[in-house]
């Protein structure tokens, strides 16, 4: 390990319960600043239980549980009187499917920055034009901001949804295999997005496409059943796994 | 950029999460309220007197509501006799023949604009069809208004629970050479009867409760419900009219409420064991 | 018996819809025509009422059945709305016994609504359209509350999930992502209460006070239709009860282009 490294989130002795039911068990995985971080591993690993953690998303559901420690910039994001709209101003996420607002392109975009800042009509602009083209979208909506976000095609979307994310100037962004609903030409163009918002923000993806995970990563961590095997620089990571069980994943899923 | 507080944020959710949780109370508490008074006022009336004499006009001893009672059952079976086999017939039209078709959806819409025909429009519609007609009012007319009222909504229904029979099913009714109307009425009714059954029931008890159409039908007689074809019947919620509305003495003001009684119990009963048969059934 | 005979008596039962539908609109044309004949459209800009004089117009009972429903939609719709909300957010011991008890509210028949309005709210608000309008908006809250819950259930977990992410409060999910999804379904929500009301007759007849006349206030007596009909049939003769149906056949219209409306907005919303 070096030690010159700064990490944004570390994550100590993480546990999770759906109910009764354990889904991550005692889990400790650090994040690094402005580097992306990939998560992979087979389907119901725990993987995006993991990263649902990070923002409290999972406290909508009854029953959903963690227990363990997430220091954000060494403070407890699990701690009782944090506050909740500020985390996730500070922590975004984007999903599976796109999920643009049912309202048009530009309101989409203003919507977080309205929740979270005091702007001016110009300023609020100036910051959605800017969040549009940080999404790399801005050229193909500048002309119909009006438009309804639900009529752009799914890779728009999902850029879209990716502008909305980072407009109010989030500093980790969680991504929840974001390209699993989209075509490959659209998953490239996302792909190459994230390389380029890798300056700005913090990364950390949930994916099923180890080649994505190797492509666009710089750190990777192996789940399985709700247990973190093994985490390494990417390049180790899959070319020199050390765990039997990695080599195993690895050697079935890249003969695939 | 200048960041808002998530202060004023916070206390406007908690102010909306307030509002809605003692909103959803109030309906509940006015349920119990309401569920409360017929109870309170209407099971002091009750004695195997009060429910087994006809009802008289006021002054007569051994008063009570036995022939509304029998007036509202008759009245209402004698709708659902009307109603079901044409309703049902339409909802299996809807559901096996007509489907998505555009001609399908035409009768369903009117069936759905039906179903919001106010049942005093029904019952005036019902005195111009019937009791002009035959020139008397009759328990009958009532059953005939009731009808209009149950068509649309047992047709619907119908519709619905066939609609749930899985597709795969229809198809190895057919492969086993079975006709489509066999193959229907057999076995694709049968494995929907649940449903429709409960649909059914929940209709009956809605119309027998109602009072509009039968001001203008099936009227009010104090006497056993003999002349069902001929003459008024007697039913439960216009005695309650009549006792609550025209009547100035407390004691049928007193028995109004405990027909009230009668009548909640029996079509709450009816909604509680049809429900729990649905969720039953689904499970 | 013959596939194409089923198919056709099927078929001929559908049609009853469109045929009953129909004659509604004939009978109660026909029978109200000697008061259209009469006044013509006069009758629907008039509030005169008075048998014994022969003069009649629409107006009184047409302005209180509007004044009634819409006020009861207005005191049930943020009803309805809060309780939906709370009942498809509420753990499941909460939101069942509650949505079981909306549906027997629903199944309480609007005659004891009546006689319980007369004991209960009527010794505080008079005999009025205040009274009117509250007895209303109890009977139809259950109607537009199971409606809303439809659509709210209907807004997909990950899109309020992504406005959660956002750093959304509860209130903000629900006023700028659920409204603006279900809004076409409860548009239509609110259209079958408004419906329900403006047909609503025993309950309104029992507290309403009967007085045929534009109401001057919240707290004067009023009258509607439907409990005009109620009141007033079976003692009405020749043109009286012409304009009875006529006033019916207004009813009718109403409640027909109000059920339509219904029905294009919570097709538009995609709930049956």
């Amino acid at each position: 390990m070096k030690l010159n490294r700064k990490y944004k989130i570390r994550t100590d002795n993480l546990s999770f319960w759906y109910g009764e039911r354990q889904a991550l068990f005692n889990n400790s995985l650090d994040i690094e600043a402005n580097k992306i971080t990939a998560i992979i591993g087979p389907s119901g690993c725990g993987k995006s239980t993991h990263l649902r953690v990070y923002n409290r998303i999972f406290e909508l559901y009854r029953g959903q549980k963690a227990e363990g420690k997430i220091l954000l910039d060494g403070e407890n994001i699990l701690d009782e009187d944090v506050d909740l709209l500020d985390l996730r101003r500070r922590i975004g996420m984007i999903f599976q499917k796109p999920t643009p607002f049912p309202m048009s392109v530009f309101d989409n975009v203003a919507y977080p920055l309205k929740l979270h800042y005091k702007l001016k009509g110009s300023e609020l602009e100036a910051r959605v034009e800017a969040a549009l083209k940080g999404a790399s979208l801005w050229d193909e909506v500048k002309d119909s901001l009006g438009k309804n976000g639900l009529a752009l095609s799914g890779g728009q979307q999902q850029r879209l949804s990716i502008a909305r994310a980072i407009a109010a100037e989030p500093e980790v962004l969680l991504m929840d295999e974001p390209t699993s609903a989209i075509d490959p030409i659209a998953t490239a163009k996302i792909e190459e997005l994230m390389d380029s918002l890798r300056e700005r923000f913090t990364i950390v993806i949930v994916t099923h496409n180890m080649q994505q995970a190797a492509r666009i990563s710089d750190t990777t961590a192996f789940f399985y059943r709700g247990r973190i095997v093994e985490v390494g620089d990417t390049k180790d990571f899959f070319n020199n796994p050390k765990d039997p069980l990695t080599q195993d994943y690895l050697s079935v899923k890249f003969k695939k | 950029m200048i960041r808002r507080s998530t202060l004023p944020r916070r206390i406007a959710d908690s102010l909306f999460k307030i509002t809605s949780a003692v909103s959803s109370s109030l309906g509940l508490l006015i349920m119990i309220i309401i569920v409360s008074t017929i109870l309170y006022y209407g099971a002091s009336m009750l004695s195997i007197e009060f429910l087994t004499s006809p009802s008289k006009p006021y002054g007569e001893a051994g008063a009570g509501i036995a022939n509304a009672i029998l007036g509202t059952l008759l009245i209402t079976f004698g709708a659902a006799l009307i109603a079901l086999p044409p309703a049902m017939a339409a909802g299996i039209y809807l559901a096996e023949y007509g489907r998505d078709s555009k001609l399908a959806s035409i009768l369903r819409f009117t069936g759905n604009v039906l179903m919001g025909i106010p049942s005093v429009v029904v019952g005036i519609f019902v005195y111009a069809l019937v009791v002009v007609t035959f020139g008397r009012f009759s328990g009958f007319a009532g059953s005939v208004a009731l009808a209009f009222l149950m068509f649309p909504v047992v047709m619907r229904t119908t519709e619905d629970m066939l609609r749930m029979v899985n597709d795969s099913l229809r198809e190895s009714v057919l492969a086993l050479g079975e006709t489509r109307s066999r193959g229907t009425l057999k076995v694709i009714f049968r494995a929907a009867r649940g449903g429709i059954l409960t649909g059914v029931l929940l209709a009956l008890a809605r119309v027998s409760g109602e009072t509009a159409p039968l001001l203008f039908t099936a009227l009010f007689a104090d006497s056993w419900p003999t002349s069902y074809f001929s003459g008024p019947t007697a039913s439960l919620p216009v005695l309650i009219t009549d006792y609550t509305m025209n009547s100035p003495f407390e004691a049928m003001h007193r028995a109004g409420w405990g027909a009230a009684f009668v009548i909640a119990a029996i079509i709450l009963a009816v909604n509680l064991v049809s429900r729990y048969y649905a969720e039953k059934e689904k499970l | 018996m013959s596939e194409r005979v089923f198919k056709s008596l099927t078929f001929a039962a559908a049609s009853l819809t469109v045929v009953l539908a129909a004659s509604f609109l004939i009978v109660l044309w026909f029978s109200g025509f000697e008061a259209w004949k009469t006044f013509g459209l006069k009758f629907l800009f008039t509030d005169v009422w008075n048998p014994s004089s022969g003069e009649f117009g629409a107006l009184g009972a047409l302005s209180g059945t509007l004044f009634t429903s819409l006020l009861a939609l207005l005191i049930a719709t943020p009803l309805a709305f809060a309780a939906a909300m709370w009942a498809s957010d509420a753990p499941k011991w909460i939101a069942s016994p509650l949505s079981r008890a909306m549906d027997m509210l629903a199944a309480i028949p609007s005659v004891i609504f009546g006689m319980w309005g007369i004991d209960f709210i009527c010794p505080h608000f008079g005999f009025s359209l205040f009274s009117a309008s509250l007895i209303l908006s109890i009977m139809i809250l259950p109607y537009i509350t199971a409606v809303m819950r439809d659509v709210i259930t209907m807004t997909p977990d990950v899109l309020k999930e992504s406005a959660y992410g956002l750093g959304a409060t509860r209130f903000e999910v629900v006023k700028d992502v659920i409204l603006s999804f279900g809004k076409n379904g409860l548009a239509g929500g609110i259209f079958i209460g408004l419906g329900r009301a403006l047909g609503e007759t025993m309950a309104v007849l029992f507290v309403a006070g009967g007085l045929n006349m534009i109401p001057s206030g919240l707290f004067d007596g009023c009258t509607t239709i439907a409990s005009a009909l109620a009141n007033d049939f079976a003692e009405a003769e020749g043109l009286h009860r012409s304009v009875l149906f006529a006033l019916g056949f207004i009813l009718l219209m109403l409640e027909f282009a109000i059920q339509i409306l219904a029905q294009l907005y919570l097709k538009r919303g995609k709930i049956k």
